[in-house]
């Protein structure tokens, strides 16, 4: 479910991220980020069919805490039904959105 | 005398977070006679998920208690009412604006109303200090959309 590759974190999103995953998701990024320094989260939601505003909840936590120090938020493989969640929280002024997962650590290796 | 309405139901479960899937799931079957888009499905599971977790953290503090949820068709329409009996809302206008939140320590983004608003037809909630919160929602199935 996580992916540390230098100072970069890919999280794959469950299938459904309500409140309940949400919580467990917060405790095992918390464990990772006290482990590495992490600078670019990239959350990819290839295989997520439902999130809630929990989910905003969790990238706006990630993006507090890599932004203090110059990092960013990415979101990959978003399908409609999560991406109508995205927009109308407005978290794509934070967040940087990507087709896939590769386009985004193409353009993080550049 | 006939129902004034085609099917109804009635549940309690404990305000655990396991039980935001649970409420989804029921309420997504209880709904599927009226053929839901996916669009609507997705529309309503996320209302419920909010108005339970509010249940959960807001109201019962993450203690468990009982939540109620009853849901009524009548037609095209769907009518739910998720009801705790947990703090209750000291100022429900307050609350129903985007991005209030009391719990940012726990990464609430505060969007649930907001989400609950946009998502469904009709909000109403009422709410009462030390004796909880009424969530009622409608919302139409085969409606065209304006967004």
């Amino acid at each position: 479910m996580y992916q540390q590759n230098g100072n970069i974190l890919i999280i794959y999103v469950p299938k459904e991220l309500d409140h309940h995953k949400a919580e467990e998701m917060k405790k095992e990024t918390l464990h990772i980020f006290q482990k590495a320094t992490i600078r670019y989260v990239i959350f990819d939601f290839k295989n997520t069919e439902f999130m809630d505003s929990s989910g905003i909840g969790m990238l706006m936590g990630r993006y507090r805490q890599v932004n203090l120090t110059g990092g960013k938020v990415f979101v990959t493989g978003v399908r409609e039904e999560i991406s109508r969640i995205l927009m109308l929280s407005g978290i794509y002024r934070i967040v940087k959105q990507y087709e896939t997962l590769e386009e985004a650590l193409e353009d993080l290796s550049r | 005398m006939g129902r004034e309405y085609d099917n109804h139901m009635k549940i309690t479960f404990d305000s655990i977070s396991e039980n935001e899937k649970f409420a989804r799931i029921v309420v997504a079957a209880f709904i599927a006679r009226l053929n839901p888009t996916m669009e609507e499905m997705s529309d309503i599971k996320t209302a419920v998920s909010e108005a339970v977790t509010n249940c959960i953290i807001h109201a019962y503090e993450n203690e468990v208690k009982q939540i109620e949820m009853e849901g009524k068709i009548t037609g095209k329409k769907l009518f739910l009412r998720i009801t705790d009996f947990g703090k209750g809302i000291e100022n429900v206008e307050e609350a129903m604006q985007p991005m209030f939140t009391t719990g940012l320590k726990e990464e609430r983004s505060g969007m649930g109303f907001s989400f609950m608003e946009a998502f469904m037809d009709q909000l109403n909630v009422v709410s009462q200090i030390g004796k909880g919160t009424v969530v009622e929602m409608e919302k139409e199935i085969g409606k065209e959309k304006e967004f």
